[in-house]
């Protein structure tokens, strides 16, 4: 039990099919602070935060969410832990069948007995956070990308969760929105005293939000710190990461035969 | 040989462990009471799955009922035996037709959209987000489906018989010209309530589970992309329509076979 770090993630392993997603990862996210992690696509980076938040079971290791661990939880306590998670997804998973500010006020509905009027309020100022106040009776499926990810980013904080998790948040955002985004991630993180733990290979934008930083490969972390650290951290794979380089010990093919060889042989 | 063994080993485990996820949902899904503030859920479902069923189920029980009535008066008047029209086209759709053609009427429209729904929720993510939000989806989005299916098929296949009896009516006594007064009659001596729709309305609650349950399962099991929901989509509709086949004969077996 520690009040230093939200989640404490160790030694976890987790092999999906024949695939090794984490082989033996540690990491901690420090309360109050925002945490990063970074890697390629395809590292893991969702599924990480799918364990985190008890939706995939590991095959070994520990995830300690306040000092409990997600893993043995009960379904109800599972449940219960959640209420204090706010999530973005990658997809922003609105519900379709309900307005723009449905959609923000369900968790207040579900978890909460607010008065209509309360509620109201609640969500209306949190769509002003985000710039859609405006947009409230519109349906989901009238939005476009990026105001569907800050409609999903309202609903995320409603509750005014102690941690909130986001998956991917500067995709597809444009340059206004993305302002916005990094603006109110900041903000929520220090008005509302949470811890943030976000996810994402968007270098430039990570590096200037982040307080600490990951960077995960091959099922482990592969280095860790501040952004300046990190910067100047002479592993040559962090190097190519966060320089983002084409060329170097992080292989940007999938895995496969040699080219020429592939395109000399015969049709099966 | 070897290969084949495995392969058959295999598939069997996966039917298992389907049956198996399977059962807990429903265990689950099925202990739900709504609270105060979920009584909507329920309501909502009841009308989209059941209310809305109506025209297709009526317009169908009205086709069925008025075929029986045509097939048996001309048959039955060549024994001079008229009377018995209304006698037995009340048992057949009491006994049988009425659960079986709802069930599978039911299977078509209401199943088929229960997937489909559930399935695309679950592609777009909404369940996983739902889960995310501490809100279980077995007790927000699949005990209100599985509930609603359970309450609505019994009530539909009531419909049934009624509209289907009338449709009967129509074509045996207004139009193909039986006695009113013997079709009516002779409906009532043979129509036990137990007997007949008691049991009827047994096999239609016993439907109404299966059909809901492989539906919702489905929808919940399904594959996250557009091949997996079109194949959960068939895979209720097919499965639904031949275990209601099957329980049909194993129920009607049980309740009205003369071995015991």
């Amino acid at each position: 039990m520690s009040d230093e770090y939200v989640i404490q993630v160790e030694d976890l392993c987790l092999v999906r099919g024949e695939k090794v997603i984490f082989d033996g990862l540690n990491l901690n996210v420090p309360r109050g602070a925002i945490t990063a992690v970074m890697g390629p696509s395809g590292t893991g980076k969702t599924t990480l935060l799918r364990v985190i938040g008890g939706q995939l079971r590991p095959d070994s290791g520990r995830v300690l969410l306040n000092g409990e661990d997600v893993c043995t939880m009960s379904r109800e306590e599972l449940f219960r832990a959640r209420r204090d998670i706010g999530m973005l997804f990658q997809s922003s998973a609105l519900f379709t069948d309900m307005t723009v500010f449905e959609n923000v006020a369900f968790p207040l509905r579900v978890h909460t007995s607010l008065p209509e009027d309360t509620i109201r309020d609640l969500v209306l100022l949190k769509l002003n956070a985000v710039g859609l106040r405006g947009a409230r009776d519109l349906m989901p499926s009238q939005l476009s990308g990026g105001m569907s990810r800050r409609v999903a980013l309202a609903r995320a904080i409603a509750l005014d969760p102690d941690l909130i998790m986001y998956d991917e948040p500067f995709t597809g955002q444009d340059p206004i929105s993305m302002g916005v985004i990094l603006a109110l991630i900041r903000d929520l993180n220090s008005a509302l005293q949470t811890s943030t733990l976000l996810v994402s290979h968007d270098i430039h934008e990570t590096v200037g939000i982040a307080d600490y930083l990951f960077v995960i490969a091959d099922g482990k972390v592969i280095g860790e710190g501040t952004p300046q650290t990190l910067k100047q951290n002479d592993s040559e794979r962090i190097h190519q990461f966060m320089h983002g380089d084409p060329d170097g010990p992080v292989p940007f093919h999938y895995p496969a035969d040699d080219l020429t060889f592939d395109l000399l042989s015969e049709v099966e | 040989m070897q290969n084949l063994l495995r392969r058959i080993g295999s598939r069997v485990l996966a039917w298992l462990q389907g049956l198996g996820r399977a059962s807990v949902m429903w265990v689950l899904a099925m202990s739900w009471v709504p609270r105060w503030s979920e009584w909507h859920l329920l309501i909502r479902q009841v009308y989209s799955i059941g209310v809305l069923s109506l025209a297709i189920i009526s317009l169908s029980a009205f086709a069925i009922g008025s075929v029986i009535a045509l097939q048996f008066y001309t048959q039955l008047t060549r024994f001079g035996a008229e009377d018995a029209v209304g006698a037995g086209l009340a048992l057949v759709l009491l006994r049988e037709l009425g659960p079986v053609v709802t069930g599978l009427l039911f299977a078509g429209r209401a199943g088929s959209a229960i997937t489909a729904e559930i399935g695309l929720m679950k592609t777009t993510e909404q369940l996983s987000i739902m889960e995310m939000m501490g809100v279980d989806p077995l007790r927000r989005i699949v005990a209100p489906r599985l509930w609603g299916g359970v309450i609505s098929m019994p009530l539909l296949t009531a419909v049934f018989n009624v509209v289907a009896i009338y449709g009967g009516y129509v074509v045996g006594v207004q139009w193909l010209g039986a006695d009113p007064g013997g079709f009516w009659s002779g409906m009532q001596d043979a129509v036990e309530v137990w007997q007949d729709i008691g049991k009827g309305m047994i096999k239609a609650g016993v439907f109404a589970v299966v059909v809901t349950w492989i539906a919702v399962f489905q929808g919940y099991d399904c594959e996250p992309t557009a091949e997996g929901m079109g194949l959960a989509t068939t895979r209720t509709v097919v499965s639904a329509s031949v275990l209601i086949l099957a329980i049909d004969f194993f129920l009607s077996l049980v309740m009205y076979g003369e071995f015991r």
